[in-house]
This record gives C-alpha cells, sequence and structure tokens, in this order.
C-alpha cells in the first residue's frame, strides 16, 4: 500500500468513527440544554431564583449573593476590604468602618457568613461574617444589604471559629484560631507551652437593634480553636468548638500538631457562662478594641475605641467546659437539626465521629472523665461517642444535615460529598466534586429546620474545570440536587474570593423587606442637600466643602472656582432621586481615593486634594440616564497665592 | 315620590363624598424601565392631583424635564381648589331634592352632574393639551410636530411610554350616584303622565 493511500484510509476510519459515535448519542443530547439537570437549574430570563446564597469571598473580604438554583451572582456586598467601585473605605462615610486598634486595615480574609436565627431557623435579618486575619466580626444588614457593624476581637489572632450563632443569636462567637499571649506582649515564642492562651469570645447582640457588645471572653489552653456551632432543642444552651494542635506545638504545625490520635471538641454551656458573667465572675480587664457602626440615617460609620472585656477562666466555670475527644485534628463541627448529634470533621481521621448530647450528659453526669486539662473535665470517648461513620472518603471536613435524618459530609482529600444516614450513620451515596471540596451548604442545613432541596460545594480548586485564565484560576460552587436517595450534579459556577462558609434561604424570606431606596426625608447626614436650591460651597480654612445634589442628569453646582492647590476639597454628594435603580456615580481627576457610588436618598463625601492650579473635571459614572454623558462639570483650581473668590453655579 | 325614592336620591348625592377620599381619574406611564408593577401612575381627586405610589409624581415630574413638559403641581391647578366646593354644592342640591320631594328638583340635579361632569373633563382635556404642548423650547428632546399630550380615556404610545387614562374608584361613585337618583326620578313618574 502506498503511504498516501494509507493515510487515506485512517482518514476514513477517522471520520467514520465521528459519524458512528456522533450517531451513537441516544436522542437525549445534554449540549442543548435538554438534560434534566439542565432545566432543574435554569430561571427563565425575568424570573427569579428560589433561595439567595451569602457566600464568602474568602481572601477577598467580601461576601458574594448568588441566586439559587441557577448559581447567578447578584452583588458583592463589601465587607472587610475596600471596594472602589462602591467607594467602600475610600468615601469619607465608610473609611471609619475599617478602622482598627491597628489603625485603618483595608483588607481582610472573610471565612463564614452565619445568619440571625429566631427560634433555631434563619429569620433573614442579617448575616455576620468573620475577619480572619485582624480579628473582626461584622454584621450586614439584609435590608439594604450593607456593613452595618465590625466589631474587632482583643485578646484574639486568626478569628475562625466565628461568628457562629446561637438559637435566638443572643450571642455570635468568636475563638481564636492561633493562641497567643494573652495579655499580647514581648516574650519568646518557646514559652508556647507556657504562657500562650486561646481565647473563645461571646458577642451578645441586642435583638431589637441588632448592635454588638463583647460580653465575655473564656480564656482557654492554649490549642488552635477551628470551628463552631451552636446546638439546638435539648442542646440549645451550648456552642460546641472544635480544637485541633492539642499538642501545643508553636511550630512545623503540620507535623508537630498532627501527633495525637485524639483531639476535641470542646462543649461550652454558654447559659451558665451568662449567669457566671452576671455574678460577675473573672475580671475585667483592659482592652483595646474598635467597634465600628453604620447608620442608614446620617448615611456615615462611626468608630470607637472599646476598653474593657470581662475575661472568664475554667476556674470560674465549674461544670459548665468539657472537653470530648475527637479524631483527628478536627475541623468542623456540625450539630444535627434534632441537637442531639455532634459532628466532628476530623480532617485526618479514616471515620465521621458522631457524638451523642444525651451520651454527653450522662457521662458529665457519671464523671465519666480520663483527665482534666486547665481544669476542665476531657470526657471519654466512647462515653460520648453515638457511633463512627466508616469508609466516609479522605479528609472529612464539615457537615450540613437535610432536615430528613440525612447528614451530607464534605471530604477534601478524596474530593467528594458523602450522604450518610443519621439512623445508623451507613453511607447511602457519594458524589465527586471538582475540586477539593472544602465547605458545603444546604439552605438551613446548620438550623432546625433545613430547607433540604440543595447541597451546595464550595471547591478549593477548579484545574480543567473552566476555560483557562493563566496561572490563578477561579474557585467554584456545584449545585446538588438532593430530593433524591442520590445526589444529582445540576451545575458549576464560579465564586468570587475562595468560598468557605455559606448560608441559604428561601428568598421571600429576605425579598419582601429588600429596600428600593433611602427616604430624602429621613438623611440625616450633616452635610447633605435636599434641594439644588440649596447647593453651595463654603471655605473652612484649607477645607473646602461642596455641597451638591446629583438628578437626572446634572449635578448642581456644575461650575466651582476659588478652590486652589492643597485645599482639601470634600465633595458631598446628595443623590435627589426617589426613583428605583437611579443611583448616580462621582469621579473626579486627581482623586486619589476612588469614586462614589451614591444610592437615592443617600449623601456620599469624596475627598479631593488637588495639587497644580488648572481646570479639572468631574462626571457621573453610572449610566443614569439618556443625558448621562452630559452628567459632568468643572472645577477651577487657582494657585494657593490667587485671590479667585469662592464662586458656584445653582440650577 | 315615595320615601323609597326620596332615600335613593338621597344617598345618590352622597356617593359624591366618596370623591373627597377616592381618586376619580387615573393616568398610567408604563415603559421598558417602569414595567408592569413597577409603572408610574398619577391620581386625580377632586381636590388633588398625586402619585398612586409615593414618588411617582416627583419621577415622573423628573423625566418630564427631559421633553420640556411644565412640572405638574398641584398648588397650581385652581380646579382643585373649587372643584371640592363645586362637589359640595351638588351633594347639598341632591340632599335638597330629596328633602322636597320635588322631581323636577331631581331631575335638574340630574342635568347639573352631566353638565358639571362634561365640563370636567373639557377641562381635564385642556389641561392635557397644554401640558402635551406646552413645551419648553430648551428641552433636551425635541421631536418636530411631537405632542406628549395624554388621551383623554384610553391607551396611546408616547415616545418610549405608553399612556393609559382611564376613570378610577371615584368616577364610578358619580355614576352610582347618578343611577340612583335618575331610577327614583324615573320610577316616581305617575302612571300614564309623562312629567
Amino acid at each position: 500500500m502506498k503511504r498516501t493511500t494509507l493515510w487515506s484510509a485512517v482518514a476514513i476510519v477517522a471520520v467514520a468513527g465521528f459519524i458512528f459515535a456522533s450517531c451513537s448519542t441516544d436522542g437525549g443530547s445534554p449540549a442543548l440544554g435538554g438534560s434534566d439537570a439542565a432545566s432543574q437549574v435554569y430561571v427563565a430570563p425575568g424570573e427569579k431564583d428560589l433561595f439567595y446564597n451569602f457566600v464568602s469571598g474568602g481572601f477577598s473580604g467580601q461576601m458574594s449573593v448568588y441566586g439559587l438554583p441557577s448559581g447567578r451572582l447578584f452583588r458583592v456586598i463589601p465587607v472587610f476590604s475596600q471596594d472602589p467601585e462602591k467607594g467602600w473605605g475610600y468615601s469619607e462615610e465608610t473609611k471609619p468602618m475599617l478602622m482598627t486598634s491597628h489603625g485603618f486595615i483595608p483588607w481582610d480574609d472573610a471565612h463564614h457568613p452565619e445568619m440571625s436565627m429566631t427560634d433555631g431557623v434563619p429569620d433573614g435579618r442579617y448575616v455576620f461574617i468573620n475577619g480572619n486575619n485582624t480579628p473582626r466580626v461584622a454584621r450586614i444588614d439584609l435590608r439594604d444589604f450593607r456593613t452595618h457593624e465590625i466589631l474587632e476581637l482583643p485578646n484574639s489572632s486568626g478569628n475562625h471559629s466565628s461568628p457562629f450563632t446561637t438559637y435566638n443569636s443572643e450571642y455570635i462567637v468568636a475563638g481564636t484560631r492561633f493562641s497567643i499571649p494573652v495579655p499580647n506582649e514581648d516574650i519568646s515564642i518557646d514559652e508556647y507551652k507556657a504562657k500562650f492562651k486561646g481565647t473563645l469570645s461571646f458577642v451578645k447582640m441586642d435583638k431589637q437593634s441588632g448592635r454588638l457588645s463583647l460580653a465575655w471572653q473564656l480564656l482557654m489552653p492554649g490549642f488552635d480553636y477551628d470551628l463552631a456551632h451552636a446546638g439546638k432543642g435539648a442542646s440549645q444552651d451550648w456552642m460546641f468548638f472544635s480544637c485541633y494542635n492539642t499538642e501545643q506545638a508553636q511550630s512545623v504545625k503540620e507535623i508537630n500538631a498532627s501527633q495525637n490520635d485524639k483531639d476535641f471538641i470542646v462543649a461550652i454551656n454558654w447559659k451558665a457562662c451568662e449567669e457566671a458573667a452576671a455574678r460577675g465572675a473573672g475580671t475585667v480587664v483592659d482592652a483595646r478594641y474598635a467597634h465600628n457602626t453604620w447608620s442608614d440615617k446620617t448615611h456615615s460609620a462611626t468608630h470607637t475605641m472599646e476598653s474593657k472585656v470581662r475575661v472568664l477562666t475554667p476556674a470560674d466555670l465549674q461544670g459548665a467546659m468539657f472537653y470530648m475527644p475527637t479524631p483527628k485534628s478536627p475541623h468542623g463541627v456540625d450539630v444535627d437539626p434534632t441537637g442531639e448529634y455532634i459532628v466532628g470533621g476530623g480532617k485526618l481521621a479514616t471515620v465521621i465521629p458522631v457524638m451523642s448530647f444525651s451520651k454527653m450528659q450522662k457521662a458529665i453526669a457519671s464523671k465519666a472523665f480520663e483527665r482534666e486539662i486547665d481544669g476542665i473535665p476531657v470526657l471519654k470517648y466512647d462515653a460520648c461517642l453515638a457511633g463512627e461513620v466508616k469508609n466516609p472518603g479522605l479528609g472529612p471536613l464539615h457537615t450540613e444535615f437535610d432536615g430528613k435524618g440525612n447528614a451530607y459530609t464534605s471530604m477534601f482529600v478524596s474530593s467528594e460529598i458523602t450522604k450518610w444516614s443519621l439512623k445508623d450513620f451507613k453511607v447511602i451515596d457519594k458524589a465527586p466534586t471538582y475540586y477539593s471540596i472544602g465547605h458545603l451548604c444546604i439552605p438551613g442545613g446548620d438550623s432546625k429546620a433545613p430547607w433540604g432541596k440543595y447541597v451546595i460545594a464550595y471547591n478549593k480548586i477548579t484545574k480543567d474545570r473552566y476555560l483557562p485564565t493563566g496561572p490563578e484560576l477561579t474557585q467554584s460552587a456545584q449545585i446538588f440536587d438532593i430530593t433524591g436517595e442520590k445526589m444529582k450534579l445540576l451545575a458549576d459556577f464560579p465564586t468570587i474570593g475562595e468560598p468557605h462558609y455559606a448560608q441559604a434561604v428561601p428568598a421571600e424570606l429576605i425579598a419582601e423587606n429588600s429596600l428600593k431606596l433611602y427616604p430624602i426625608e429621613e438623611n440625616e447626614h450633616p452635610y447633605v442637600t435636599k434641594s439644588p436650591k440649596a447647593a453651595k460651597v463654603e471655605r473652612k480654612g484649607n477645607d473646602v466643602h461642596i455641597y451638591m445634589t446629583a438628578m437626572r442628569s446634572h449635578f448642581t453646582p456644575d461650575n466651582i472656582e476659588g478652590v486652589k492647590a492643597g485645599d482639601n476639597v470634600y465633595f458631598h454628594v446628595t443623590n435627589l432621586e426617589q426613583d428605583w435603580d437611579v443611583p448616580h456615580g462621582f469621579a473626579v481627576l486627581g482623586a486619589r481615593n476612588a469614586e462614589l457610588l451614591i444610592m437615592p436618598g443617600e449623601t456620599s463625601t469624596l475627598l479631593w486634594q488637588p495639587e497644580q492650579p488648572g481646570v479639572y473635571s468631574f462626571y457621573c459614572t453610572d449610566f443614569c440616564s439618556a443625558l448621562h454623558q452630559e452628567m459632568q462639570g468643572y472645577v477651577r483650581v487657582s494657585a494657593r497665592s490667587s485671590s479667585t473668590a469662592l464662586k458656584w453655579n445653582q440650577d | 315620590m315615595s320615601r323609597l325614592n326620596q332615600a335613593l336620591v338621597a344617598l345618590g348625592a352622597l356617593c359624591l363624598i366618596a370623591l373627597y377620599f377616592l381618586p376619580m381619574w387615573k393616568i398610567t406611564l408604563e415603559a421598558p424601565q417602569y414595567p408592569k408593577g413597577n409603572e408610574l401612575a398619577i391620581m386625580i381627586h377632586v381636590n388633588d392631583v398625586r402619585g398612586a405610589r409615593k414618588n411617582d409624581l416627583q419621577n415622573l415630574n423628573g423625566l418630564n424635564h427631559y421633553i420640556g413638559m411644565k412640572k405638574i403641581e398641584p398648588d397650581s391647578i385652581p380646579e382643585l381648589q373649587y372643584m371640592p366646593v363645586i362637589v359640595a354644592g351638588m351633594i347639598v342640591l341632591g340632599l335638597v331634592a330629596a328633602i322636597s320631594r320635588k322631581r323636577w328638583l331631581v331631575l335638574a340635579w340630574l342635568v347639573v352632574i352631566i353638565a358639571v361632569g362634561a365640563l370636567g373633563m373639557y377641562d381635564f382635556y385642556l389641561w392635557e393639551y397644554d401640558y402635551g404642548h406646552d413645551l419648553d423650547p430648551r428641552a433636551a428632546i425635541k421631536i418636530e410636530g411631537m405632542a406628549y399630550q395624554p388621551p383623554l380615556i384610553g391607551s396611546q404610545q408616547l415616545l418610549n411610554f405608553t399612556a393609559h387614562s382611564f376613570p378610577a374608584i371615584g368616577f364610578y361613585f358619580i355614576i352610582l350616584g347618578w343611577l340612583l337618583g335618575a331610577w327614583a326620578w324615573w320610577s316616581s313618574r305617575k302612571n300614564g303622565a309623562t312629567s
């Protein structure tokens, strides 16, 4: 056979093979959305999703809001990180929100959204999220999807086991992942075992206003406190924290903190702590920590420094705190909807241990202790154990519940979700995730009454799942239908930052209360301008205050003269619109901060510090109307020594 | 005129009290950006012109400045000052007709309502014409030959907006009152008589 003939034959076989392969797909081509899975996540144009999904932004420091089942991204709520798009952390009003005892901090690492609860069920009022790096907790108000409060946590380092809430959000907790000297001091790291302590903070939430305050801190042995969840039902007065590094190693922890066969879940009776604190137990010590609050009347943040915190030690809390041994270096600690089962996610363990709250109570009553650590009894493992899930996969991390007697545990190492039964602790199903799932979320899946329709996996790596974008790839979420015996993968969607924990609730719980605008008559901003006729410019020394209004499609004033090089020019822009979805933006040439994005009825302030004489332009950055391009103006900047008088125009 | 008919005339007159509480007419404006459920609407009362929702009138005035339409400012519409007095007069006339039990007075009342109603509609038309045609020559959007007069009754496309103009619940109270009076007047005629 000649060479060309051979190649022709190969080509013919290849083409024929392709045709046969194409024909062999049995009718139901999934590529065109004909598959069952596609229709389950398809939300037609103009239709709305069933659930809100609040997903942590991880190292973006923010929180994202998705719709389920579509996986469509609606919004990124700036929390701990500056967001130039929204002026968050750049406008004069929002800068105080990012103040800490270390000064202005423009970034954090946000891990765990947790919704406020009433009677053990998400109530749709607030979502909390932790700042991991510079320890803080934030409260986001779900009427306007804005961060309304940020509270710093003293004596903490790596605020990871946070911000999990009790059944009526009486408290949200904040446990330290790094133990540190308390109070912090200049000592050798070699003194870890002797001097380092872990703190577990309980932040009280005022039911009426939502305002947070640091109620007390528990001073614990110097372990790494990793995650937490509150009890419910019979166990509702208890809070459970997982901890690792019970070896108390301070270096090469990946080896040195992985030696003990079992670490702990610490069970804390927070009601007993509350009573002890009310009695005046413990000591009130000096501590400096920031407390920043937002007002949607003044559209401004207030930054204050707190100076005291009550510290309780195990000695103050006899009978209120117990260690439950848990294999091995547990990460997640999750409580089933009945409150009876406490599931440890021993990330190096080969089983998933399930503790029983009622057995734990009996063990406490019968003093089934194996030893004490710093006055905290260590219960016997077998005395608390309800059962172990055998062969669940590798690297169990977190568990959520569907409310129908099933648990779903994320398996980081074997990259899958394992569904198992709370009746017999037997594995029912496994579904692969792409790849390396961290957290997972079922709507209401950590509450008393889950809406067990979907489980969403939040994956750390995606490798080949999407079109490549260079070395840096997106993280992802995957949504599974869990209404049947087997989990069914429906769709993948990319996430912002790195998704850790997430919360989901039915849309109607939040949508009905969502604000459309801020009533201008309720605007109490000190620099508000409620009508173009009230627009003006004032000079106070080197500070120039411009009282400006924005209304489709012009700023008032839009010609300003008399500013001098070196002035601090404050543009106080009030968006006078009272119509839904008509924000205005504001940007001025040479501003060293960002833009403003001003919602209807809101006032925001941009500081501008021009250095060179000339004429500078400003404009609306949000395409507000047909004549948006005309929504612009000029500021004349004169030399410091000039005598140009202040001058501005009105409508 | 029977006691029943007398009562019907009085009731008919009292129906007009509804005009002090309920709108007579509604103009609804829909556009791609103001779809059903989020449309703008203004309600015309005997003594006020106001948005169906809190900010509707302000938002409508805001949009209308692009085409140079005058702002709708209730305080500058004199009819809203004297219309309540005219309605009061009609109520009194109806009640007087009822008390007097005189058929010709009832008839007069019925005629006055129609006459006032017709004049009112004509006046409404003139206002619509004025708003639709008396445009600021410096307006940003100017289209040769285009006027923005909403329909007296019915629906019409005005640039990106569809304007719907229809009676509102108060108007139906006028009709109800009038029909009650008319029924009383008709049924109280003498057998075989025509007057």
